[in-house]
């Protein structure tokens, strides 16, 4: 039986009338059929948190159970994709209510009328059950689409076949005992409901992501979790966009959550013209966007979320390494606790319901380096941004997330505006990942590099000491030896860990140019030290020309790197030639 | 239901009128309330029921009461009658003329509360806007279509800055339709006076549309006014053709009316007092800037709001740099150094700035040669601090040149005449001419080509 609306309050509908509503089933609202989530029921009254903007409703309008919870539609054709919070696509809502978003469109997420060209992976007759992989369809010309087991089917596959078929045409009936389903390419799976998996493994292959703070000092693993707090303009969204572009994931799942429309427009008009370092194809083509803007309907927002990791969740299925962005976590963590107000909740701390911190925890928990139900290794990377009142982390979205996450990159506002970035700050931020890793740096990069980065680590802690040496007795007073460490600090921070975004060059530097780049400033400082010791002073070192070939070693493309190298350091070997001057 | 007159009124307080009996009033809907002496007063649906509805008043609730005040439910949520003969006039907080000209009858009306641009329809903005003013120009780049606001505090000129921009403004080899919208939110009449001869004197009045509540004026008139402005500055863009650029002051009023409706209606409150949903309410206001795909018109926002206490932690300005692309921070230190216009451009950012320079838009070095006036302005003012402590001859040789760099960049690149338009030639070439002063060696930001070719240093690397 349908129900009718009762009252209206910004997001939230109470409707009466409905029979046995059950919670999170999703209902249509009004006339316009907005949609909605019932939340919350109290006697015969269902809550409702309605995806759209309510203006316009009035009490008495029908309201129409659906009798399904929120779900996104999966299958080929998701990739290259850009959608609203609750995964209605953006270039068709374009095409039926034009250049602004109108309410109550009802469009398919993905199409349904595409053929894709379906190959069998398994033989007609095997065993098969949830989450196995039966066939293949080249989704994009980078990702390989696997059709996998939908759930609660398993028994004898048959009638599999070669073919075109769109998303909702049978591939193939599972027989088991008398029961006959036939399934299809299409499936649906409720956004706040994990996709389960066998187990999860322990991390300890790195996301490599061209950055070089990141890689080198504070890596995140593949299904790693990591936390990007900062004050506004310290370039969380940058930090998100580059790591979008240029980590080596194999599916990039975007979350625009309460953020700007021009990011998300300048990643639809970025993304197609980039092409991934690896295999030279548009990133875009791995890439799927979600995108809530900030003036969009704030209970879409909350869904937004969920949304991302349920696509996110399933591309991991398939046995692929996805990363999955949130920009930003804050804004989410806002519409819960927008709509908690509205429902007359007992508010926690700031005003965030009490519930805050298991939400945070929960969908962080759905990250994760995991073996598949199918037996393959899958991964999650979990970034979010956080965006904190303030710049003042001591916050609840902060604290919460912080606690969850094993990755903390500080964005600090001090370095943002002397445009030091990635702005994130070396002497707050932290890697758990670090020891976990190591196994495979050594391996892959070289025996030395966890000594280079620690060495490295420790002269910026030496110069953050120095320094408050120098605000009392200033610079002059200090022993060479030490003007040296502020030295090689300055040349770590500017020649390294500072990377531009914008440079067709240093936007991205390989795991291989970022050991040789800080190899030559730990043989710089080597060399520097040892002439020190025979009375050089650090003032004479200022113009010579080793100096300013380090600085010049991010701007150096890939191919030229290794060649030089070598010249590096063979111009820092001249700094021997240096004499003492004598006094 | 437009005819029937409720007089079932049982509770007001200062801005919410409770309408008991009304079956089913829309969500937003709007209402005229009739007082006693026959003043209208106009009025929006907030929360709707069968059988209440909460009523938000735009005017003052003074002299209703329970008796003898009627409501009338008029059936549409908020809409303005737009048309092109707005250009030149002034209207008030809920739209009416404040200019004694005739009210402006059209066919075309809109929902205040326009609606939201499909991220897949925007346009990225691009193009520069040269508003003559160095620091904009060259560090904190303007780009058509973006919201850029200035946060400023009580006392700092920014009235003047902003109206030095608006009079400046325009596009490089280019001479398309503008118009200026004028938002004026909770303002003293000198401000008001003060804009209003400035574009008089420019002649941007008659491309000009202003809205005015003045700070005597109700407050609530200031939940709708800016939203009035923005239907107006989309009716021209997106309807006429015309590049808009939107000036709303005083966003801070704004957001104090907010909070006392908030409080009105006994929410839970968030930081400071501000409804929880002040992030979602402001947004709808700045998000309306942008371009559209195949449209020509565009709106730039230049949102001025003062941070109460200097404060930009403070929720408004501090959600406000959330939703906006960069902000433009003027500083009180300056202005007691008698510089104008007194923008400090460390914690000042555009965000779209790179989309809209670079070859072919201002020149090929412009990127490096921002990025390293900041990086050398920064360390400048780090060093100015040390040597209060450890005196200047403490300072390597290299970093005494930082401080007299600085110096000079506050005293020749910063400050401008509020008549003086620069070209962005000239604040490039002016910026090279300052950066001679630090040692070659040290202008890392900038690539070796355009040291070559533009560098002010002689053979030595020094000045």
């Amino acid at each position: 039986m349908d129900g009718f609306i009762y009252r209206i309050s910004g997001p939230v509908v109470i409707a009466k009338g409905l029979e046995d509503p059950k919670m999170y089933d999703v209902v249509k609202v009004g006339k316009l059929q907005l949609i909605g989530e019932i939340i919350k029921i109290t006697g015969s009254d269902a809550i409702i948190q309605v995806y759209e903007d309510t203006s316009g409703l009035r009490p008495g309008e029908p309201v129409i159970n659906t009798d399904r919870q929120l779900s996104v539609m999966l299958a080929p054709g998701l990739l290259g994709s850009i959608f609203d919070g609750i995964q209605r696509p953006l270039d068709k809502i374009k095409v039926q209510s034009g250049d602004f978003i109108s309410r109550g469109i009802n469009v398919d997420s993905i199409d349904v009328e595409k053929k894709w060209h379906f190959v069998p992976s398994i033989e007609n007759g095997m065993e098969v059950s949830m989450g196995m992989i039966i066939g293949t369809v080249q989704e994009t010309s980078l990702i390989m689409h696997k059709v996998m087991v939908p759930k609660g089917i398993s028994g004898k596959i048959d009638g599999l076949k070669e073919g075109d078929y769109t998303i909702v045409e049978n591939i193939a009936t599972i027989k088991n005992g008398n029961k006959k389903t036939s399934i299809q390419m299409l499936q649906y799976w409720p956004v706040r409901i994990a996709r389960p998996v066998k187990g999860k493994q322990p991390p300890e292959i790195p996301l490599i992501t061209g950055q070089r703070v990141i890689d080198t000092l504070f890596p995140v693993s593949k299904g790693g979790t990591a936390a990007v707090p900062g004050p506004f303009g310290s370039g969380k969204t940058v930090i998100q966009h580059q790591l979008a572009k240029w980590s080596d994931s194999e599916i990039v799942v975007y979350v625009g959550c309460g953020e700007r429309g021009n990011e998300m427009t300048e990643i639809l008009s970025t993304f197609p013209e980039l092409k991934d370092p690896k295999t030279k194809k548009p990133i875009m083509e791995r890439t799927i966007l979600i995108a809530n803007t900030s003036n969009m309907p704030v209970a879409a927002r909350e869904a937004s979320i969920y949304t991302g990791i349920t696509i996110a969740e399933y591309y991991r299925d398939m046995g692929y390494s996805v990363a999955l962005m949130a920009d930003s976590t804050s804004r989410w963590a806002e519409a819960l606790r927008e709509i908690s107000g509205r429902l007359e909740e007992m508010p926690g701390e700031e005003g965030y319901p009490a519930y805050l911190g298991r939400k945070v925890a929960e969908f962080y928990e759905r990250a994760g380096l995991v073996i598949l139900l199918n037996g393959l290794i899958g991964s999650i990377t979990a970034i979010g941004a956080v965006s904190p009142p303030g710049g003042d982390i001591s916050e609840p979205v902060s604290q919460n997330t912080l606690r969850v996450t094993r990755v903390f990159w500080a964005l600090d506002a001090s370095l943002a505006n002397r445009r030091h970035f990635p702005s994130i700050n070396w002497l707050n931020s932290y890697s758990l990942y670090n020891d976990d890793l190591s196994k495979w740096y050594a391996k892959n990069i070289g025996e030395d590099w966890t000594k280079l980065k620690s060495l490295a680590m420790e002269i910026l802690q030496q110069e953050a000491e120095i320094n408050e040496v120098v605000q009392l007795v200033g610079y002059d007073a200090l022993p060479e030896k030490e003007k040296e460490i502020l030295d090689i600090a300055k040349s770590i921070r500017e020649d390294y860990l500072q990377q531009s975004a914008f440079d067709d060059v240093d936007t991205f530097s390989s795991i291989r140019k970022q050991y040789l780049m800080l190899k030559a400033i730990m043989l710089l400082h080597d060399m520097e030290r040892s002439v020190i010791e025979k009375g050089v002073v650090v003032e004479q070192m200022q113009k010579i020309a080793a100096k300013s070939m380090v600085a010049k070693m991010k701007f150096i493309k890939e191919s030229d790197i290794e060649s030089y190298f070598n010249d590096v350091k063979k111009s820092i070997l001249d700094i021997e030639k240096l004499e003492v001057i004598k006094a | 239901m437009g005819d029937v007159y409720y007089k079932t009124i049982n509770q007001i307080t200062n801005v919410l009128l409770f309408v008991e009996g009304v079956k089913n009033a829309a969500y937003g809907e709007l209402v005229e309330v009739v007082t006693p002496n026959n003043e209208r007063v106009t009025g929006q649906v907030l929360d709707s029921r069968d059988g209440l509805a909460i009523v938000q008043s735009f005017g003052e609730t003074r002299g209703m009461n329970i008796k003898g005040t009627s409501a009338r439910f008029l059936g549409t949520t908020a809409q303005l009658a737009v048309s092109t003969d707005m250009l030149g006039r002034v209207f008030n907080g809920v739209g009416n003329p404040r200019d004694n000209g005739n009210p402006i009858y059209s066919e075309e009306k809109l929902d205040i509360n326009g609606g939201t641009i499909n991220p897949y329809s925007r346009e990225e903005p691009s193009e520069f806007i040269q508003t003559g003013i160095s620091t904009i120009d060259c560090m904190n780049t303007l780009v058509r279509g973006q919201k850029l606001p200035i946060f400023s505090s009580s006392g700092l000129p920014h009235n003047r800055i902003a109206a030095q921009i608006a009079r400046q403004a325009r596009i490089l080899n280019s001479n398309e339709d503008f118009a200026v919208v004028f938002g004026g939110i909770g303002i003293n009449s000198e401000e008001a006076n003060f804009f209003r001869t400035e574009f008089e004197n420019t002649g941007a009045l008659e491309r000009s549309v202003i809205f005015l509540n003045l700070s005597s004026e109700p407050s609530m008139e200031r939940i709708i006014l800016p939203r009035l402005a923005l239907t107006t500055a989309e009716y021209l863009a997106y309807e006429e053709d015309m590049h808009v650029l939107v000036i709303l002051t005083d966003m801070t009023n704004y957001a104090e009316a907010l909070r006392e409706v908030s409080a009105a209606r006994e929410e839970v409150p968030g930081r400071r007092g501000y409804p929880g949903y002040t992030y979602t309410d402001l947004s709808t206001i700045y998000e309306r800037a942008g371009k559209i795909k195949n449209r020509k018109g565009s709106i730039t926002q230049l949102p001025i709001l003062t941070m109460p206490g200097d404060d930009i932690t403070h929720p408004i300005p501090d959600l406000t740099g959330y939703i906006t692309e960069g902000q433009i921070v003027l500083s009180r230190e300056l202005y007691r150094k008698n510089i104008y216009p007194n923008i400090d451009v460390l914690p000042s950012l555009s965000r779209l700035m790179n989309q809209g320079i670079g070859k072919n838009k201002t020149r090929e070095d412009h990127r490096g040669v921002a990025d390293q006036l900041f990086a050398s302005y920064a360390n400048g003012k780090d060093l100015r601090s040390l040597t209060e402590i450890v005196g200047e001859e403490a300072l390597s040789a290299s970093d005494r040149k930082y401080l007299k760099f600085a110096d000079q960049f506050e005293k020749q690149f910063v400050t401008q005449d509020y008549k003086e338009d620069r070209s962005i030639e000239e604040t490039l070439d002016l910026s090279w001419e300052l950066l001679a002063n630090i040692e070659v060696n040290e202008a890392k930001r900038i690539k070796d080509e355009y040291i070559k070719k533009y560098g002010k240093w002689d053979t030595n690397g020094s000045k």
